[in-house]
């Protein structure tokens, strides 16, 4: 099937309005995507027609309301390349990476060490600086260079036996690296350290196997993923998560509970206490497959272009200085307006109908890496065009005059 | 597009440019700090303050064209004004900026440039940090922050 851009837009309630007059130019998806109708439908459909209680009742609803769980569990496991039982619903990707702090740092001790990168996400920094805290481990942080690119031979030189986990992201929120996981993992097997991958930024935009990349945790946001917000996904291998101790205790969680003895659930329920987001995994799950059926290879080669082109049009764009030129990157563009403070750059370009980040995007020790208190960002997803690219040089333009 | 131009006034885009009483303040006998943790400013304000009166005041930091015009104008506007003053003036600011109207009688004089701001709420914060910050520098000097 080939992909007409302007088709996928109409897919997306939210994108047919105006903003202040003007066609919305939506350049914020690296935030939190927007929901094609599918997904809308999904959510109302089940609560409409199937919602009850699941894994409870021994009614019909109840029946219907668990299959549509177990559906969407089937749906994220398949897209992951992994099985059901490795697919573990949390909140979003930051509580998936907090549960395995948790979890599995529970077997980390004093002299124990953490390795994170200068371009994580404040959500992949501060869970590992707390069970740090807790357990007495010391944080090591691997540098970038100037271009936004892992620098591998440091990143290596910083593991050691005492390298008990590594976390990195797979893509910048930021800078829109993508790391080379494959080659990260090998590197932590080799000293027998856990590999945690942030996958929030990727799964929208690359097709992703869990078994090719090699890791042994893989954290996604639903709501970054054209699903609703409130429901995210901690993959981790099954034979590691049958080893660790629950997270969060409660209902659902347990095989039996008495007042001496309580035992857990099999994975991955154990990590699952409470009743969960159902009809958000529900439209997580149709999410993903709106996107199966558009073909995550036809939106890796749309973005791609798209990203090529918004990466030409800035380069024209007097005064303009981007943040993150890896190769390889995708379509994430941040960058500061010579002599303009970003957030003026983004209220004006709002006034356009550009919607874009200004701030520090959780990630100041990026931003102190490259000495930038505040940054824009654009980010591109699969239903953005070139029409909104050349808005968005058309309001930096219009920035330019009332800065001039 | 009306609305940008009474946000981005030419008095604020030459706060912006030049700001005044910016860098360390000779004699400053009090001093805050004040954050805005949703975009990572950082603004200092100091002032000098004898028999209950602000002789003068100063600013330093990085922030956007709002929030450092707003602490440009705010040290000129401050300059000669007692505490009680000075709590009337910031109440005052405050409902400019919110509501786009000044307080009959007030004495915002030039801050009125201001009233543009109250179109864009996200943007509230930005033009009272300082405020907030010289309001802790004169009760005792605690970092403030704007969340």
């Amino acid at each position: 099937m080939s992909f007409d851009p302007e088709r996928v837009r109409k897919d997306f309630p939210i994108l047919q309005q105006t903003i202040h007059g003007k066609p919305l130019a939506f350049l914020d998806s690296a935030a939190s995507a927007q929901k094609p109708q599918c997904v809308i439908d999904a959510m109302g459909e089940l609560y409409r027609h199937d919602y009850a209680n699941v894994h409870r009742g021994v009614y019909e609803l109840s029946l219907r309301s668990t299959r549509a769980l177990d559906d969407a569990r089937a749906r994220v496991a398949r897209f992951l390349g992994a099985h059901e039982r490795e697919i573990v619903f949390v909140r979003n990707a930051t509580e998936a990476i907090n549960l395995v702090a948790h979890s599995l740092g529970e077997r980390f001790g004093p002299g124990d060490e953490i390795v994170v990168t200068e371009m994580e996400h404040h959500s992949n920094i501060v869970p590992w600086q707390m069970l740090c805290e807790r357990r007495g481990c010391t944080l090591r942080v691997a540098p970038i260079d100037d271009r936004g690119a892992l620098r591998l031979d440091d990143f290596e030189a910083l593991l050691s036996q005492r390298t008990r986990l590594v976390a990195v992201a797979h893509v910048s929120n930021v800078l829109g690296t993508v790391n080379p996981i494959a080659e990260i993992a090998a590197l932590c097997r080799a000293r027998g350290a856990f590999l945690c991958v942030d996958g929030a930024q990727a799964v929208p935009h690359l097709r992703v196997d869990v078994h090719a990349l090699g890791c042994d945790f893989y954290a996604l946001s639903g709501h970054k993923l054209f699903g609703p917000s409130g429901i995210g996904v901690l993959w981790g291998r099954a034979e590691l998560l049958e080893s660790m101790p629950p997270f969060l205790g409660g209902g659902g969680m347990i095989a039996s509970v008495r007042f001496d003895e309580t035992t857990y659930a099999p994975i991955p329920t154990r990590f699952e206490a409470g009743t969960p987001d159902i009809a958000g995994a529900v439209g997580l799950g149709a999410a993903i497959a709106y996107l199966e059926r558009i073909g995550m290879d036809a939106i890796e080669r749309h973005e791609h272009e798209l990203g090529a082109y918004a990466e030409r049009e800035l380069a024209g764009v007097p005064g303009l200085r981007l943040y993150g030129t890896a190769p390889g990157k995708i379509g994430v563009f941040a960058f500061e307006l010579d002599g303009v403070h970003p957030h003026d750059v983004g209220t004006i370009l709002d006034a356009e109908g550009v919607a874009v980040r200004a701030g520090h995007h959780c990630a100041q020790p990026l931003m102190e890496r490259f000495g930038a208190p505040a940054m824009v960002r654009a980010s591109l997803a699969l239903y953005n065009t070139r029409e909104d690219v050349d808005a968005l040089v058309r309001g930096l333009a219009r920035v330019r005059e009332v800065f001039a | 597009m009306s609305e940008l131009r009474e946000l981005y006034q030419s008095v604020i885009l030459d706060h912006n440019k030049s700001p005044r009483n910016r860098g360390e303040l000779a004699g400053a006998n009090r001093r805050a700090e004040g954050h805005n943790p949703l975009c990572g400013d950082h603004v200092i304000v100091m002032a000098r303050v004898a028999r209950d009166q602000i002789e003068a005041a100063a600013f330093d930091g990085r922030g956007c064209a709002i929030s450092t015009a707003s602490a440009s104008l705010m040290t000129e506007a401050v300059r000669g004004r007692s505490a009680a003053d000075l709590k009337q003036l910031f109440e005052d600011f405050h409902q400019l900026v919110t509501t786009g109207v000044a307080r009959e009688d007030s004495e915002l004089g030039k801050l009125e440039v201001f009233a543009g701001v109250h179109e864009f709420p996200l943007r509230v914060k930005c033009a009272t940090l300082c405020w907030h910050a010289l309001r802790a520098a004169l009760e005792g000097g605690e970092p403030v922050s704007t969340e």
